[in-house]
């Protein structure tokens, strides 16, 4: 089965000589389709490189990246994959709806159809009274849904999300989380998942990836054994903290190893 | 977006107009509405007409000889007496006004996207037009008078197209230029090519550069056809006939073609203002919202 991203002994570079910074050392990562990574690690470590990596929003120096079976410029081309950057990251002279609409439009949807999937989107992310408003009439926490269903409204095969909720509060943050733990169960999309929160990770996530700095790379996996199905009794859930602290140990060697 | 608004001001006609550009409501309904408006306008008007009252009394009670300062009831009563030779006036610059703003900017939106597109444009352009910006274009006057002949409207129009040329296109270009890195970073992720991006981010992000730039040309360009006119041309038109009535001593008459003038230049600035209402509904909301 073609993998949904697959790299071997990946690595990039930023800046030349002295200045340089090794943002990523020889990365292999393999992620089967319908999973949800996510990647954890202190700032530095090279997790959102490797997202960008994958988004081929900057390319590698070295090693190989094939994003299901293409090359990463392939896979953009062909829009093989929605983004959800940390900032919403709204046109503000769109409503809502037209904004869900902006990649539709460039892929020639026709207008009828285009709102007939930007209406089931924004049903999906439960702000279908919104449509009409303008993004800086919404929360932080909607405009964040309003990224989403933008990101999902081509139906790629694979969503990239890079510390999506990183600027919320922690009640919006555990909604959102809930949020896109329904829409990953309803559109069985493989997700990458960038963050700093050990709790967000588990919590989501089929498989962490830990991540160490300096240069980055990925030091341990651990596989989240939770049901797929998780609500709130999950945060209660004895397992789920004995896996919180088997990242949280991970990290630990992560840094250690370093010093 | 209001942020770069400051950014954009090249003037400060700009500064002082933009205390009162966000304030012009287009749809007022209820008695609230009504009380909110009032709030908001009762004080300029007040300021208006004491200003007129002051100057009135002022010239009375000094006893200031009208071609020093005329009394404002001389001006209103010349005002009203040569209404119909002033307003004919009035036209006539006026659409030399308007031709050359229509002109210039036109020209200076086409070089904008073209500087926005092409660096090697912008790299070869962008420095000698500000350079350009630099020159004191009303000196042109006369030259242009001598290329187009003095009695075509075009000698006139053209010195208001450059006028309002370089302010329109350096803002504009700012505008198709500074965007914000996300958004591009955005499009690119949906696979779109330059085009769309133009289209879809550069061109809405510059709206608001476009239209303070305009805002600020409204006026420049009746500047500009007025000082144009003084250098010779059709005798009826605004800039000849304060030249005419000045050297006759009728300063009064003089002083109510400055009112045309400046009645003109208001209502070509509120134009403006609509257009941008119509055109950046969002941009509008913003600014009310801050």
């Amino acid at each position: 089965m073609t993998q949904a991203v697959e790299a071997r002994r990946l690595g990039k570079t930023f800046g030349r000589g002295e200045e340089s910074l090794v943002a990523l050392e020889d990365v292999d990562v393999s992620f089967a389709p319908g999973d949800f990574i996510s990647l954890i690690g202190p700032s530095g470590c090279g997790k959102s490189t490797l997202l960008r990596l994958i988004a081929d929003l900057v390319g590698p120096d070295h090693g190989e990246l094939k994003v299901n079976g293409k090359t990463p410029r392939q896979a953009r081309l062909d829009r093989d994959y929605g983004m959800v950057f940390q900032a919403a990251t709204l046109l503000d002279w769109r409503t809502v709806r037209k904004n869900v609409e902006l990649p539709l439009e460039l892929m020639d949807f026709g207008a009828d159809a285009r709102a007939a999937r930007a209406g089931e989107m924004l049903t999906l992310v439960q702000l279908e009274r919104f449509a009409d408003h303008y993004p800086w009439q919404l929360s932080g926490g909607m405009q964040q849904r309003v990224a989403i269903a933008r990101a999902l409204s081509f139906s790629p095969s694979i969503l990239l999300m890079d510390e999506p909720f990183g600027a919320l509060d922690e009640m919006t943050r555990e909604l959102m989380q809930q949020e896109v733990l329904r829409i990953w169960g309803e559109t069985g999309t493989t997700v990458v998942f960038v963050t700093h929160s050990i709790p967000e990770a588990v919590f989501l996530s089929t498989r962490v990836l830990v991540m160490s700095p300096r240069p980055g790379t990925i030091g341990d996996e651990i596989v989240i054994d939770l049901p797929r199905r998780r609500d709130e009794n999950t945060r209660e859930d004895a397992h789920y903290f004995e896996l919180i602290t088997e990242v949280r140990e991970a990290l630990r060697r992560g840094e250690k190893s370093r010093e | 977006m209001t942020g770069r608004d400051e950014n954009i001001q090249e003037t400060h006609q700009t500064e002082l107009m933009s205390a009162f550009e966000g304030d012009i409501p287009l749809a007022t309904a209820g008695p609230s509405a009504i009380r909110r408006l009032g709030r908001r306008y009762v004080p300029a008007v007040v300021a208006f007409f004491a200003v007129v009252l002051i100057w009135e009394g002022f010239t009375r009670l000094f006893g200031v000889e009208t071609f020093i300062l005329s009394k404002p009831s001389e001006i209103m009563a010349s005002f009203f007496e040569t209404g119909g030779t002033i307003w004919g006036a009035g036209f006539r610059t006026l659409i030399e006004s308007v031709g050359g703003f229509a002109l210039g900017t036109l020209f200076a939106v086409l070089t904008s996207l073209a500087a926005a597109r092409w660096a090697g444009f912008r790299d070869g352009v962008l420095p000698l037009a500000i350079a350009l910006n630099a020159m004191p274009i009303a000196a042109l006057a006369p030259i242009f008078n001598n290329w187009f002949g003095s009695t075509n409207v075009f000698s006139k129009m053209g010195v208001v197209a450059v006028v309002v040329y370089f302010p329109v296109m350096i803002n504009t270009t700012r505008g198709l230029l500074e965007v914000d890195p996300a958004e591009v970073e955005l499009m690119r992720s949906v696979a779109a090519g330059p085009t769309q991006v133009m289209r879809r981010i550069q061109v809405p992000n510059a709206l608001p550069y476009f239209f303070a730039s305009m805002k600020v040309a409204t006026a420049l360009s009746l500047i500009a056809a007025i000082i144009a006119e003084y250098f010779g041309g059709p005798q009826d038109v605004l800039g000849q006939y304060i030249v005419n009535r000045a050297q006759l001593f009728q300063f009064p008459d003089a002083w109510a073609a400055i009112l045309v003038a400046s009645i003109m230049g208001v209502t070509f600035y509120v134009l403006v203002l609509i257009a941008e209402r119509i055109f950046m509904p969002w941009h509008v909301s913003l600014r009310a919202r801050e």
